[in-house]
């Protein structure tokens, strides 16, 4: 399909307007339904008994204190649920080679990192449960443990899976060209930095948990469920604990965030989906601070060893680098722990001309917690990389990095064409989003204000990063490789009797307004008020089916689906309409509410056509028999992803006596295609940023060196917080998609890719008059300081 | 992260809390804002028997004004301190620390007796007691009795309180040969220090106090000496050196020795007039 298409060639009163959201009154006032306020009779409450250790043999388990302790209802051993929960493996085909070992949902004989579950108790409150926990007497015999990822593949390491043999769960190699020629050629310099990118989590307000309701009567499972894909876990239930998948029904309410954390299979949720059905009662998991830290999935987790050529003259020859990821003892369930890396080694430089590359991924098992796709998977590192290393090339060559980027992005009338890597890449805007943002924050400006403060031993360092992001993904990414995960989704819009729309989507809101910019489209597409359009998401028995929303494919590929289902109930509609007024459809047209003719004079209102429709259809022609409903499905078809890309720079100020950085502005500019709602938008894109800032100088999940986790409280793990969070100034281009009508790609990964990168490059602009540079995140003042000792020892 | 079971009591007068105190022998904590006790209790790193709440004490809640000294209530919260004019005038080293504590919830319900019977070595107001030269009155079964701050701090969350409650502090009013000064260095605003000071100038005389640096609020004689005869900087961090500098995920000793002294010059440099 080619656009722009005939719907935005004519005003619309909704799709691109700010429109406040109409669920955000109801949340703010605290009437959202996230799990934990879900109350069923007869419901208890599950609470774990979690690995101590990192690398454990469970010798035995002594519960019998914890059965008779007051108000437990049940309690289960690994063993005792492994007879009615098949394991799961994390490995999909299309990642060739991956390994990984069957995965129960309470430690069956080994523990594997420390927050493991390995006992459940079911008691009568959460409280009662936590009690009967502390009466449950695991013998465990430490194992050594592989913690560091960089010593895990060593011979002598301890092997997690001696069934592998080795710690290695994954390695790809991507070889274009000749890179070794390429540096070796006169006239190229090539800077080589090791990066380290620390662990860190999604720490999403609400919690992850679930309440699970099974009805032995119809052998019906009801899941309530904090997450973002509803049918992709209908499946997982289904397939795991062997009930028919249409006797599961997955629902999310409100969810207090996601940004991937819940989109796994994590063994207390399906522990307690079997509790429920072995009790034939409600059953309540909600994991609290603890559990989340040492329990959600990490991200990151990378030593990288990278270099880059550039010539003389400023054009990059290359990249060559070698990425370690550590993912934890297994690979995470059912989307696999080896997409991260296999995006640093897609993305890295892809902004970039340039034809030799080379990299190397390793993916390696370690006795922590489960490191799997948050969001921007990847992506942080990618940029991190490739502009990083740009940066330090133009200090190398004495030329100014913006200068340096001009020189080497893809031209914007260069599409489709491909990256080095392969990726196809088209409808970007590179060059025009570098020159936008040098305008908005006034460059020149800023480097004489820099040079100035320097003058009086301020430290001012401005930092960019040109990046892309993976959205709107085709079968390719999930699929192909045997997951039970849907890349198209569906729609359904219906008219009601008093003229108003129901439409229900597959895609899932958890926070970000995806139910506001499908009311928008559909209200803006049909020809309704917005207040008249009432949005259903996240039930597997209500809407169509299909994948939810991850990898920014809500708006791109959900959005699109429902634009294509409110066009065709609206040409149902003025069908009918033209029969009824006796009149060609092509005289027609649908506004606020009401069949018009084309010049916007009202002939019929809805609700009188619907009510003609359902009431009193003798009304109408035999012949004609109108459904005033439709269902449209979506999938993304001759690309495996849409791209979409930003530039984006800081400005920071380190304080060279305490190693503290202040970041003073952040500018953005995203081409995320068609903007739906710019406020929605901009609130992504400044939320990933400072999720993206967070990664870059506060968040970390320390260890220690046999395996415990240091910091798993909200005063120890660092969040970035308002009063500390800069000015972010967002501007967009807008440059459709062609694989849609609707022209959106997704926009809710980019700041949390992008700015790690800026913030570094900035914070290295700083050090440089000193001689010092910093390649690790986050960069704490301990960091910092340290590499200014460095500095000053040479 | 639910609290194990605890009986609540909630005690109309002081001597009835000595005497709980005394029934649970031992068992029982006593409650005042809660924002470290119940959050510990959680945790399940507390489990009392039994929580004496002190909020209904309203002799332990309260600012005085006597003569040379400000007697302020054990039950008085940093929100009642920050906004009390007494404290603003007579006691500007309040108003430069409390605005670091924490945010407006918590100060909202933290109290000046929680946070010294806490004792952590990174809050604020061990530290000023120990700049200001306060004194703690504290009651217990065995009667009142006044113990100065230099002797009530005695390690990581360890104080001289004996089964007592502390029932007020007892800070001198502001003269005017005094200057004060404050700092903190943390990343985020709100969190417990990295490292921090408060000082006291009398004339030429100083009783610095650091606080985040070491197991406990800590004051450096020598240092304070060093200040006294005008030394030059340098020197005078080089009585750092004695300190045994905390060492954890945020900061190693090297660091944190580094950022008390930026702390110290960074107060110096921003004494009041
Ligand atoms: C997010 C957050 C950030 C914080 N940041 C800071 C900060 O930057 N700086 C800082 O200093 N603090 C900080 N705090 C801690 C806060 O200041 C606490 O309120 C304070 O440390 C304890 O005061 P409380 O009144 O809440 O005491 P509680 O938590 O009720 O009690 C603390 C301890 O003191 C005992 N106790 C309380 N009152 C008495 C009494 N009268 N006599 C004897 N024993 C008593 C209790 O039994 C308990 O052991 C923070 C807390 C939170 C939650």
């Amino acid at each position: 399909m080619t656009g722009p298409a005939h719907i935005f060639d004519k005003p619309n009163r909704y799709i691109g307007k700010p429109e406040p959201r109409a669920d955000a009154a109801r949340l703010l006032q605290g009437r959202g339904t996230y799990v934990d306020d879900q109350k069923l009779p007869r419901m208890v409450h599950a609470a774990f008994v979690r690995s101590p250790h990192a690398h454990a043999t469970i010798l035995s388990i002594n519960a019998e204190e914890a059965r008779a302790a007051t108000g437990v209802v049940a309690v289960y051993s690994g063993e005792d649920l492994a007879k009615h929960v098949t394991p799961y493996v994390g490995t999909l085909t299309h990642l060739a080679g991956l390994r990984s070992m069957p995965q129960h949902p309470l430690a069956v004989g080994v523990a594997r990192w420390q927050g493991e579950p390995v006992v459940m108790i079911v008691a009568t409150s959460r409280a009662l449960a936590e009690d009967a926990c502390e009466l449950v007497y695991v013998d465990y015999a430490e194992l050594p443990a592989a913690v560091d990822s960089e010593t895990a593949l060593d011979t002598g390491a301890p092997i997690i899976h001696s069934e592998l043999g080795s710690n290695l769960a994954w390695e790809r190699d991507v070889v274009v060209g000749d890179i070794d020629a390429a540096f070796a050629a006169p006239d190229v310099h090539v800077v080589e930095r090791q990066f380290r990118f620390g662990r860190h989590t999604g720490v999403t307000l609400e919690t992850r948990g679930t309440v699970c309701d099974y009805d032995p009567s119809e052998d019906q499972l009801t899941v309530y469920y904090s997450g973002q894909a509803p049918h992709m876990m209908q499946v997982i239930f289904s397939k795991h604990l062997d009930l028919p998948e249409e006797n599961i029904r997955v629902i999310s309410n409100d969810v207090g965030g996601s940004f991937g954390i819940k989109i796994h299979t994590y063994g207390d949720e399906i522990a307690t989906a079997a509790a429920a059905k072995l009790l034939k009662r409600p059953v309540k998991f909600i994991a609290d601070r603890f559990e989340s830290f040492l329990t959600d999935i990490h991200a990151r987790d990378h030593i990288v060893r990278a270099k880059m050529g550039v010539t003389e003259a400023g054009k990059i020859v290359g990249i060559d680098f070698d990425d370690l990821t550590g993912i934890g003892p297994f690979s995470m369930y059912p989307r696999t722990s080896a997409i991260e890396c296999n995006q640093v080694l897609n993305l890295t430089g892809a902004p970039y001309v340039m034809e030799n590359y080379r990299a190397k991924g390793r993916v390696v098992f370690q006795n922590k917690t489960l490191m799997c796709q948050y969001r921007a998977v990847g992506h942080p590192i990618a940029m991190a990389i490739a502009d990083g290393l740009l940066e330090d090339a133009a200090r190398k060559i004495g030329m100014d990095p913006v200068a340096l980027r001009e020189i080497n992005l893809m031209a914007d009338d260069s599409y489709p064409r491909t990256s080095a890597t392969g990726m196809k890449l088209d409808d970007l805007s590179h060059k025009r989003a570098l020159r936008k943002l040098t305008d908005l924050m006034n460059y020149d400006g800023l480097r004489a204000r820099q040079t100035l403060a320097r003058k009086k031993g301020i430290y001012r360092g401005i930092g960019f990063v040109s990046m892309v992001e993976v959205t709107n993904p085709s079968p390719m990414f999930y699929g192909i490789g045997g997951a039970p995960i849907a890349s198209q989704d569906g729609a359904t819009v219906r008219l009601d009797a008093g003229g108003a729309l129901h439409v229900s989507s597959s895609i899932t809101e958890q926070g970000q307004g995806t139910n506001a910019i499908l009311a928008q489209i559909a209200a803006g597409v049909f020809g309704v008020d917005l207040n008249r359009v009432k949005v259903t998401t996240g039930d597997t028995a209500t809407t169509p089916y299909g994948g939810g929303t991850w990898a920014s494919r809500g708006a791109g590929i959900g959005g699109e689906a429902m634009l294509q289902a409110a066009q065709a109930l609206k040409d149902q509609v003025l069908e009918v309409a033209g029969v009824m007024l006796q009149t060609g459809v092509e005289t027609l047209d649908i506004q606020s509410g009401a069949v018009t003719d084309i010049d916007g004079s009202v002939r019929l209102t809805l609700a009188d056509l619907a009510r003609t429709v359902y009431y009193r259809g003798n009304e109408l022609p035999n012949d004609l028999n109108p459904e005033l409903i439709a269902t449209r499905h979506y999938r993304v078809t001759d690309f495996p992803f849409v791209f979409t890309n930003g530039a984006m720079a800081a400005h920071v100020e380190v304080d060279i006596e305490t190693g503290f950085v202040k970041v003073l502005h952040f500018w953005a500019v995203e081409d995320c295609g068609r903007v739906i709602n710019p406020l929605l938008v901009d609130e992504q894109i400044r939320g990933g940023v400072v999720q993206g800032i967070g990664g870059a100088l506060y968040e970390e999940c320390h260890y220690s060196p046999d395996g415990q986790f240091l910091n798993a409280t909200m005063a120890d793990y660092m969040v970035p917080m308002a009063s500390e969070m800069p000015e972010i100034t967002i501007a967009h281009i807008e440059t459709p998609t062609k694989t849609s009508i609707l022209g959106a790609k997704g926009a809710g990964e980019a700041g949390t890719g992008g700015a790690p990168a800026a913030i570094l490059n900035a914070v290295n602009d700083a050090l440089s008059p000193l001689g010092a540079s910093i390649w690790q995140m986050p960069m704490t003042p301990e960091r910092i300081l340290a590499s200014l000792n460095q500095a000053d020892c040479n | 992260m639910k609290a194990p079971d605890f009986d609540y009591l909630r005690p109309a007068s002081l001597a009835a809390a000595v005497a709980m105190l005394v029934e649970y022998d031992g068992e029982a904590m006593p409650l005042a804002g809660g924002q470290s006790l119940m959050p510990m209790m959680n945790f399940r790193m507390a489990a009392p028997e039994a929580l004496i709440d002190l909020v209904n004490l309203s002799e332990l809640r309260g600012i005085w004004v006597e003569s040379d000294t400000i007697r302020i209530g054990a039950m008085t919260s940093y929100a009642d301190l920050k906004g009390d004019a007494a404290v603003q005038k007579h006691i500007p080293l309040f108003s430069l620390a409390l605005p670091h504590i924490a945010h407006d919830a918590i100060r909202n319900r933290g109290t000046i007796g929680g946070s010294l019977a806490l004792a952590d070595p990174a809050a604020e107001m061990p530290a000023l007691m120990l700049a200001l030269n306060a004194n703690i009155e504290v009651e217990g079964p065995d009667g009142a009795r006044m113990l100065s701050a230099d002797d009530f701090f005695l390690g990581m969350f360890e104080t001289a309180l004996d089964g007592e409650l502390i029932k007020a502090i007892h800070i001198p009013v502001a003269k005017s040969e005094q200057r004060f000064g404050f700092h903190e260095l943390t990343q985020r605003h709100g969190d417990y220090a990295l490292a921090g000071v408060a000082i006291v100038q009398t004339s030429n005389t100083y009783r610095a106090a650091f606080f985040g640096v070491a197991d406990r609020a800590t004051r450096v004689p020598k240092l304070e000496a060093a200040l006294e005869q005008n030394e030059d900087i340098t020197s005078v961090l080089a009585h750092l050196n004695s300190v045994d500098f905390t060492d954890d995920i945020k900061a190693n000793h090297t660091t944190r020795q580094r950022l008390a002294g930026v702390a110290l010059k960074r107060a110096l440099k921003g004494m009041t007039t």
